[in-house]
């Protein structure tokens, strides 16, 4: 994204009109976490619990249809995987422990 | 070869928008507008366009509608006055700050209140800072020819603004005249058709419209719209001249009535002009050097070029068909002092409200005016009302 | 049949990560599950009331839709859209747009922007029957502004605007049923879900009322942690309890027949739900058992109404 705060007029879109749909994921939630959740994929059933509650979209499901390991780089560490995991296949720790 | 008719103003308007053939029309009734949706919901009926007519709930509707479609790719229109005008105030702002070229009828009638369905300004005064182009009729003729460069001059890549076309509610608007119509043929060729190069529709290149503007960036948009606007000057004077050339009819950014070497000036718009050209007429065969300037651009405000043309008057009236209440003056001469000062232009000039609510405009309330201005000397009083019922 | 590890591998979010909903919302996993069930090969409108999914989701310069999206103003999400909707009929008929291909337009708006502000503009979009689905995801307050109350707020809820005091305890006037609104507009299709489980009754509402040909409204359930006083990660249970108590029934009304998808075999009390919510921790104080009392009652007429009318609409013609 080359629009940024310091754009001049000339170099902003007119009328604010985002050109690019979808390029909110440049922006990175991610340090927004004081709790991360960790997965546990000995215990994960891969139920599909999961990931369609994440608000986030921090949990990718490949091909395979098996979830894989969480997407940091959004994860704002709300914890609702955790709990909503019958399997205790997700634990929320400290960030930065 | 024009085709000669007798038309309301609002009959012509709705005309105008069968030949432009938009893709939504977006309307909501209020009086004296409510013609203007009739007649092309029956040009629709009778599969005489290709519209999608939106018989919206409200006019705040009608204008989010019309800017739904406009972003979505298509011409949308509308036409309101009054109060359906204040009701769609908010999304008013957004046509323009969204940069949409939407084209809207205003048939100018007094706001409530009290509540008065007649005419006069205080409906298009109140969106005069919203970004949109304003160009205001003298009659039926001008609303129509008006109509017809609307689009040329919206959708020109260097503006990209919606545009109103104002005339007097009931005066012009319910009154049949003359006028001269263009074929279909010619009207279609003149305004083309609409290629926006971002528009919701395009599958391919989705795009994001009204997004949250923070504090980085609401300023450099806003200077976006001023320079637009700025660059829609010189767009309606090539557009009009185009237009004279297909049709013989010339437009400036105002008319010159009388005026090489006027000496007592009058300025005012829409209708009244009509009015205060037959007093000259009339004071010109007393050897008086009356003149009229009759402002057709009031947005972008063609400030220099009005100073220019009062540079050699001896005394200036500015007509506000308005009600004074700002203890200040009329938003026409707000805006006409502020650029003769700029201009260094020293001209004696004086304000006065007029015609409110659709009060009578007499030739002998002209006459007065004219006749107060051969005799001004005495500044202490610029703003005054005509037409007003005080103490005996 | 649903799947619900085929839908999330195979089907793209049209709802990216990176947007600012606050962490733990109940409401972007609604977004992102409806928008899945749009078919791949469609294109997609989305049309948004101010309020916190807008001013979180799209950002100058950043947009969490990868399609096309549109927001004016508050309320009237509903007629931006029907202009949208309008222009792609009309520029489809005229061959202006590729005869083959379709167009799908999604309104979002928070209860705020269609309970109240909004309902005029919803009540005439529905009602000139725009082909279009609108999603309220309903919060119960006006929350983006800071939790003030809303029509759809429920009875005796602390808010902002609401407040339990001492001689005001919290929201007197119960919460407008809209569901029931929309389904006297005679429209297709009217529902009312939430995120359970893996999400099946939220994707295939979504998909009926999305192909269904005219105007559908989806009114699904949207927790707020910061607005309704719980910890982030309990969302999911929040929701469970919403509906094991039939305070938000799953039903939906198919051209004006009722179809009540889920009855909770051991109906919970609905002090259950509400002890949950610090937003009514007013109501367990001694003296105050009235309150529940008057809540579980609504419940229950509601919900012994919505029996019946089921049971009236589902009953073969008359001869």
């Amino acid at each position: 994204m080359d629009i940024n705060k310091d754009s001049t007029w000339e170099e902003l879109t007119p009328g604010g009109t985002i050109y690019e749909a979808g390029n909110a994921r440049e922006f990175k939630t991610g340090d927004w976490r004081s709790m991360t959740p960790v997965w546990i994929p000995e215990k994960c059933k891969q139920c599909g619990l999961c990931y369609p509650v994440c608000p986030d979209d921090a949990i990718p499901v490949g091909k395979d249809l098996c979830r894989g390991e969480f997407n940091y780089e959004y994860c704002k560490g709300c914890g609702i995987c955790a709990k909503a995991c019958p399997f205790k296949a997700i634990e929320m720790r400290e960030e930065g422990k | 070869m024009s085709i000669r008719e007798r038309l309301s103003g609002n009959e012509a308007t709705a005309y105008a928008m069968k030949q432009i053939n938009p893709d939504v029309v977006a309307a909501f009734p209020i009086t004296p507008s409510t013609e203007i949706p009739q007649y092309f919901s029956t040009y629709v009926a009778n599969g005489q366009v290709d519209t999608e007519f939106v018989a919206v709930e409200s006019e705040h509707s009608a204008m989010s509608a019309c800017i739904g479609a406009q972003a979505a790719g298509a011409r949308a229109m509308t036409a309101t006055s009054a109060n359906g005008l204040e009701y769609m105030w908010e999304m008013v702002q957004i046509a323009s700050s969204s940069r949409l070229p939407i084209v809207m009828g205003l048939v100018n009638r007094a706001i409530s209140g009290p509540l008065n369905i007649h005419c006069d300004h205080t409906d298009a005064m109140s969106v005069r800072d919203a970004g949109w182009i304003m160009l205001f009729s003298e009659n039926n003729q001008e609303a129509y020819d008006n109509m017809l460069m609307a689009h040329r001059i919206a959708e020109h890549k260097d503006v990209m603004l919606p545009l109103m076309v104002c005339q007097d509610g009931f005066i012009t608007s319910h009154a049949i005249e003359a006028i001269q119509l263009e074929e279909d043929e010619k009207v279609k060729q003149f305004v083309g058709e609409y290629h926006p190069e971002h528009y919701l529709l395009d599958r391919e290149n989705p795009i994001a419209v009204g997004p949250m503007d923070l504090q980085p960036y609401l300023t450099e948009h806003k200077k976006q719209q001023a320079v637009a606007m700025a660059n829609a000057k010189q767009v309606i004077l090539d557009v009009a001249k185009e237009f004279e050339d297909m049709t013989g009819r010339h437009y400036e950014f105002f008319e010159r009535y009388c005026m090489d070497d006027a000496e007592f000036v009058i300025v005012c718009m829409n209708s009244t002009a009509g009015t205060v050209k037959t007093v000259v007429d009339e004071l010109r065969e007393q050897g008086i050097k009356a003149g009229l300037l009759k402002i057709r651009v009031f947005r972008p405000f063609p400030g220099e070029e009005i100073a220019d043309a009062l540079r050699n008057a001896k005394a200036v009236a500015v007509l506000d068909k308005v009600p004074l209440v700002s203890n200040v003056g009329g938003p026409l001469y707000e805006d006409i002092t502020s650029s003769m000062f700029n201009r260094g232009v020293h001209v004696n000039t004086i304000n006065y409200t007029y015609g409110v609510g659709g009060r009578d405009v007499t030739a002998d309330q002209i006459k007065s005016v004219y006749h107060d201005l051969q005799y001004t000397t005495d500044m202490s009083v610029p703003y005054r009302f005509l037409g007003l019922k005080e103490g005996k | 049949m649903y799947n619900v590890k085929e839908i999330v591998a195979n089907k793209p979010s049209r709802f990216t990560a990176g947007h600012r909903m606050c962490a733990g919302c109940g409401a972007p996993a609604l977004a992102r599950m409806i928008l899945r069930a749009v078919k791949p090969e469609d294109h997609v409108v989305v049309s948004n009331a101010t309020g916190c999914m807008e001013v979180s989701t799209c950002i100058y310069p950043y947009t969490a839709w990868s399609d096309s999206y549109i927001h004016t103003a508050f309320e009237c999400a509903s007629a931006t859209a029907s202009g949208v909707e309008a222009a792609y009929k009309s520029m489809k008929k005229q061959g202006k747009l590729p005869a083959d291909k379709d167009t799908k337009f999604i309104v979002f708006g928070g209860d705020g922007g269609t309970y109240d502000i909004g309902i005029q503009s919803l009540s005439g979009a529905m009602e000139r029957g725009h082909n279009l689905t609108y999603v309220c995801y309903d919060n119960g307050a006006y929350m983006n502004t800071g939790i003030q109350r809303s029509s759809a707020t429920p009875r005796f809820a602390d808010t902002t605007t609401s407040p339990a005091g001492n001689v005001i305890p919290g929201k007197m006037q119960s919460r407008k049923d809209l569901t029931e609104i929309m389904v006297q507009h005679h429209i297709p299709y009217v529902c009312q879900t939430a995120a359970i489980g893996v999400f099946q009754d939220l994707y295939e509402k979504a998909e009926k009322a999305i192909y269904t040909d005219g105007p559908a409204f989806i009114n699904a359930l949207a927790p707020c942690p910061r607005g309704w006083g719980y910890a982030t990660e309990d969302l999911m249970e929040i929701n469970k309890l919403a509906v094991e108590t039939c305070y938000w029934p799953l039903y939906e009304v198919v051209n004006g027949v009722y179809h009540v998808n889920y009855k909770p075999a051991n109906k919970v009390p609905v002090s259950e739900w509400l002890k949950k919510q610090k937003r009514f921790k007013h109501m367990f104080k001694p003296g105050n058992e009235w309150m529940i009392e008057e809540f579980q009652k609504e419940v229950d007429k509601r919900w012994n109404d919505l029996l019946l009318k089921e049971e009236m609409t589902n009953k073969p013609e008359q001869a």
